[in-house]
This record gives structure tokens, sequence and C-alpha cells, in this order.
């Protein structure tokens, strides 16, 4: 196992635990974090591809993963906003409790 | 490596064993912290274990020599989104509903879900070529300067792009979590 | 490793390496780390124990009565009396407090504020860890900082902590942005963002006189607003209102006791000689001297003397200006000193541009640059501070006094 397949490894696994929360927990904005981790996730894999992987060019990886950050942090601004306009309006958060559009 | 004695193997084991050690350790800290985030049952406990799993995948960019990612992941992920989760949180009362079951019923269909994903992944990284070529390229240097001028001079338009982004998703996050004025809730509710 | 010359300015790196080198192989990497380590440990814990006298005496004489002065002469000993009694009191957790997290929380505090020494320059050749990006380290530290101030607010389960923690946090969040851009204009000038190579930079001398930021128009401007930032950071007065005793019973750690307490106080103190450390090397020169005529004082010597100045700046301010309302601290930080701070960017870059050499004389290049430069802060300043004030009906004040 060479120290890609390792970073690879650990990346994926940490991809399926942010999925299995992202679609088993109940509140939304635990769903939120679930997104987050799988974002970080495939960060993870591009540092580690940047790193070990070959590459023609130096920087092409650390630059994703600078911008996916930057995107993160907007989403997760944006989805936060949203979570707490549904609380206010439904004054619940849980996801199972906001199935119907009528409201 | 045939030509190498015992002595330098294992040398050559522990040398390879001190740069792999650190990176095992902060790799399972940051699967804890994950697993915990997605399974503990109180809201804020579960904030908590998240920033420590991004502050461990701080770590792991800061092993792997991404100096500027592993700190901007700091500054952003543990500085930023934990404390807004946390705000989160304690704006919609998360934490009080304690009465139902933290897990929807469906769970298990989402756990299988996950470790079928899991299951793809791992088996295309075991049976890739990449993986196993046991050859691992000189660690790229990417000095502040360096990333400096990629960023003015390559990639300029994704940085542009990135500042117009932010700009609305702030704009737009604001606006989303506005109070309405009561006057307009009113003449809604007639 | 190169075996630096003996002299006072190099003497802690001197008995550094003196040690290092006759230590055996395998052993020689740990005894490095902790020979770096170990002396911020220690130092400025000390200096912590010196700020607490000093600031109770100096506070006490601008409030016109003695400080403590029972504990030894002058009272220079109540550090040794606080110990102990922090020590030694009972260490009280409420029952319904989440107690990993309450027992966690001033932890996480004290690691994130020991680890902002890492990157600063505290002499020729003494910074711990030369990080190519020391600047940036520093702010993402900071960031562990808030989580620690919301864990302690929140794992008390207690109205006012809470409400204390959340102030705290939203403080520390709007500040963090006047700091960093303060700081972004330094390194815009400096191109670079490793602390070691501001302070080289900041070193050097033209005649007698040394290129301290400060001593540019932008630099002052910078300075101050980054000390003002760096105030609020560290939930200093006139910004203490999530920690202040008369207004919220002591905020976030209203249910420390005993050596939690302590910790709370030691890891603000720290932060206050963090960041003003941060200010010295940004702004100040780091561990230069200003005049090339004062080179013979030891390097390490100046930095510690120009963070006891701050010091004492801080502790001056403490007691003379009266605590800011939280609304008011809001809106002067995004409504003023983030519009200051692009102003003060902009200004660097104006100097940046402007030619340093007019018409073959220095001297009239220098006087046009700084003018120019400070028309560019001040012209912006006096029109914001118009524009922010004009609601205000400030009338004259009246004093009645009682007969």
């Amino acid at each position: 196992m060479n120290p890609l397949a390792g970073c690879l490894l650990v990346s994926a696994l940490l991809f399926s635990v942010g999925l299995a929360g992202a679609l088993t927990r109940r509140s939304a904005i635990l769903v939120l974090a679930g997104i987050e981790l799988m974002l970080n996730a495939a960060n993870l894999n591009f540092i580690g591809f940047w790193r070990f992987g070959p590459h023609p060019e130096a920087l092409t990886g650390l630059m994703f993963v600078i911008f996916a950050i930057a995107v993160a942090a907007a989403e997760a601004a944006v989805g936060l906003a949203l979570i707490l306009a549904i609380y206010r309006h439904a004054d619940t958060s849980d996801v199972s409790d906001i199935q119907e559009m009528k409201g | 490596m045939k030509r190498f004695g015992a002595a330098t193997k294992s040398r050559l084991k522990l040398a390879r064993m001190r740069t792999t050690l650190p990176f095992l350790i902060l790799a399972i800290l940051t699967l804890a912290g994950g697993v915990a985030a997605m399974t503990l049952r109180r809201l804020v406990h579960c904030a908590l274990a998240l920033a420590l799993s991004f502050a461990g995948l701080a770590a792991l960019y800061l092993n792997l020599g991404a100096e500027f990612a592993g700190l901007a992941q700091l500054l952003v992920y543990v500085g930023a989104i934990a404390i807004l989760i946390v705000f989160a949180i304690l704006l919609t009362r998360g934490d009080e509903d304690q009465a139902r079951h933290p897990f929807s019923p469906a769970g298990w269909a989402g756990v299988a879900l996950a470790l079928a994903v899991f299951g793809v992944l791992g088996w295309a990284v075991e049976t890739s070529a990449v993986a196993h070529s046991g050859a691992t390229g000189p660690a790229p240097t990417a000095t502040m300067r360096s990333i400096g001028f990629a960023l003015m001079q390559r990639y300029v338009l994704p940085l542009e792009v990135i500042a117009l982004m932010l700009t609305a998703a702030m704009i737009g996050a604001a606006l989303l979590a506005m109070r309405e004025k009561p006057e307009s809730a009113r003449s809604r509710a007639q | 490793m190169i075996a630096p010359g003996l002299s006072v300015d190099q003497v802690f790196v001197w008995v550094k390496h003196w040690l290092v080198v006759r230590t055996p192989a395998p052993w020689q990497g740990l005894v490095s780390i902790l020979l770096t380590i170990v002396p911020i440990i220690v130092v400025f814990p000390a200096l912590f124990a010196v700020t607490t006298v000093l600031e109770r005496k100096g506070l006490g004489r601008i409030q016109n009565r003695y400080g403590p002065n029972r504990v030894g002469p002058w009272g220079i000993f109540q550090p040794l009396a606080d110990a102990v009694k922090s020590l030694t009191k009972e260490d009280i957790v409420p029952r319904s407090a989440d107690h990993v997290v309450h027992y966690l929380a001033p932890l996480v505090l004290v690691g994130a504020s020991f680890l902002a020494y890492a990157v600063l320059p505290i002499g020729r050749n003494m910074t711990a860890v030369n990080l190519d990006a020391g600047v940036l380290f520093f702010f993402a530290i900071g960031a562990g900082t808030e989580l620690a101030v919301f864990m302690a607010g929140w794992s008390s389960r207690n109205k006012y902590s809470l409400l204390g923690a959340m102030r705290a946090i939203a403080q520390m969040v709007s500040y963090e942005i006047p700091l960093i851009l303060s700081s972004v204009a330094v390194v815009m000038i400096a191109g670079t963002l490793s602390t070691t190579a501001i302070v080289e930079r900041q070193a050097r001398y033209t005649g007698t006189v040394a290129h301290w930021y400060v001593f540019t128009p932008w630099g002052l401007a910078g300075f101050i607003l980054f000390m003002i930032a760096a105030t609020a950071e560290t939930n200093r007065s006139p910004f203490d209102l999530p920690e202040g005793e008369s207004e919220i019973i002591a905020g976030y750690f209203i249910e420390y006791s005993g050596f939690k307490f302590a910790l709370f106080f030691l890891a603000e103190y720290l932060e206050m000689f963090a960041v003003s450390g941060l200010g010295i090397t940004l702004f100040l020169g780091g561990w230069s001297s200003p005049m090339s005529w004062l080179e013979w004082i030891p390097s390490w010597m100046w930095f510690f003397g120009k963070l006891l100045a701050l010091i004492v700046g801080f502790i001056w301010i403490r007691g003379t200006v009266p605590r800011l309302r939280m609304d008011q601290l809001m809106n002067f930080a995004w409504k003023f000193m983030l519009p200051m701070a692009l102003v003060v960017m902009v200004s660097a870059g104006v100097w940046r541009f402007l030619p340093a050499v007019v018409e073959g004389s220095f001297a009239l290049g220098l006087v046009i640059r700084w003018l120019v430069c400070a028309l560019v802060v001040l012209l912006p300043y006096v029109a914001l501070a118009r524009v922010l004030e004009q609601g205000r009906k400030i009338e004259k004040r009246e004093y009645r006094f009682a007969e």
C-alpha cells in the first residue's frame, strides 16, 4: 500500500461517512455537515494526487483545493441561511417534517 | 531494494514508519471525528466533532506539504464554517427536541448505500494502476510566491469569478436570513 | 547546522546550538525542538505574571488609588498569592454542565494561544518555526480561539454564559477582518507572508532611520487599526463587554472556578502578548532598532521592550476609555474599520508606486510621498466620520454637581 493508495482510501472512507450521515440524519443542519464532509474528502483526494501522483504541472491540485474551500464556504453560508429561513417559516428544521411543498 | 543490506532495509522501514505514523494517527482522528459528527445525539456535540474532523484534515494537508491549503482549511472551515454551523444550531433550537429518534426511519438504506459507494471507491483504488505504481515523484514545492503568481497569471479568471460568487453568496445569505418587515408579513397573511 | 558567533544578540541561539551539538545523534531533533519550545512556555507565562501586577498597580494609580501592596514590597509578589489562590480553590462544575466540553474548553484556548508564538521572531534568527506563510498561520490559530470560547460558554449550561459567548464570538469574528486587512497592506509591501522575512525587510536603514512600516502614513494608520482590532480580538477593554463584571457577570467563564479560571485569564493575556508581538513584527520592525546607532542593544531586548510598551498602552487604554456597547462595537467594526482598512491598502499601493527620488532629491521625494499617502488616508477618514455621525445631534454637555 503506497502512500497515494492510503490517502485515497482515507478520502473514500470519509466520503462514505459523510454520505451516510447526509442520508440518514434528521436534522437539516447535519445533512449540510455531511455534505461538507464529502467536499472535504474530495479535497483530500486532490491533495493526495497533488503530492504523490504524476503531474506535469506543479500547482493544479493545490489551486483546485483552494477554490473548493472558497466555494464550500459560500455554499455553507447560503445553506445555513436557507435552513434559518425554513425554520422561521415551519418552526422546525427536521427534514422529515418539511416534506410537502404546500405551506 | 535488493542491493541493500538488512540494516539499511530496517532503517528505511523505520524512516517510512516515521513518515506514515503521523499520517495514520491524523487519519484515524479525522475519521473518528467524522463518524462522531454523524452519529452523536446532541447537535452541538456533532458540530464540535465536525470541527475536530476539519482540524484533523488541516493537519493532514500540512503533513502532505500543502501548507497554504492546510492553513486556509483551518481559517475557513474551523474558524468560519464550524462557527456558522454552531450559530445555526443555536438559532434553530436544534438541541431541544430530544424525544424523537435522531435517525430517519429509512436510515438503513442510507448506510447500505454509503457502504456500497465505499466498496466501489475502494475497489477502484485497489485495482487502479496509479495507486500501485510504487513510484512517488518528488514532493512538489508550493511556495507562497508561486501560488501568488499562479493566482495572478494562470488562475486569475477563477479568482475573479470566486470573488463575484462570494459577494453574491454573502448578499444572498444575508437576504435569506433577514427578518421580514412586520407589514409585509401581515399583508401576506391576509 | 552553522555555528553562530557568540554575541549578546545571539547568546540564546549559541547556547541552543552548543547544547544540541553535544547530544547524541538520534536525540538531536527532539532536543532541538524542546529547547525551542520550553523557553516560550516559560518566558511568556512569567511575563503574564509580571503583567498582572503591572496592570493592577497601573489601573490603581490611574484610578487614584494604590494597587495591591500587601504581598512583598510594592505588591510585586502578588502573582504568587494569586497562583496559590487559584490552585487551591475548589473546582466547582455545575451538575447539568456538559463535563467533557467544560473540561476541554480552557485547554483548547490555552493551546491555541501558545501555538501563536511559533511564528513570532523574538530576535535575530530566533523564530521558533520559520513558516513560509507565518502570518496566515497566526490568523488560522485565532480561529481555534473562537471555537474554544463557544465551548466554554455553551457547556456551562447557563443563559448568561451562552449570551456572553455569542457576543464574544460575534465580536471576534467582526474584528478579525480589519485585523487581517491591515496586515494584508504590510504583506503587500513586503512581498512575503513569512514573519522572519517581513522583519528583515524592515531592518534596513537609510541614513540612521530604519525602514519600519509604522514610519509611513499607511503604516501608521494600519498600526492604529491593527491595535484597535487586536484590543477587540482579545476582549480587552474597551471591548470587554463579553466579560465585563458589571454587565454580564463575567460572561462565558462564569461557571469556571479555581485553576480553569486562571487558565482563561492566562489565555487572554497570552493572546494579548501574541497579537502585540504580531503587531510589532508587522509594523514596528520586530527585533530591529529604530536608529542605526542603537543597534548595539540586543535584538531580543528590543522585541521585549516594544512588547512592554504595547502592554503599557493596553493597560492605559483600559483605565481610561469606558466600555463600548455591543451595537456600538459592531457598528465600529463594520462601518468604520473595514472601509478604513481598505483605504489603508489603497494608500499602501500608492506609496509603492510613487517614486522615491524626485528630481534627484531624496528628501523632497519622501515629503511628497508622505503627503500624498497621508492625504489618501486622511480624506476618506474625515469623510467617513462625517457621514457616520450625521444623524447624531451632539449638544454641549452640562454638568450638574452635587451641592
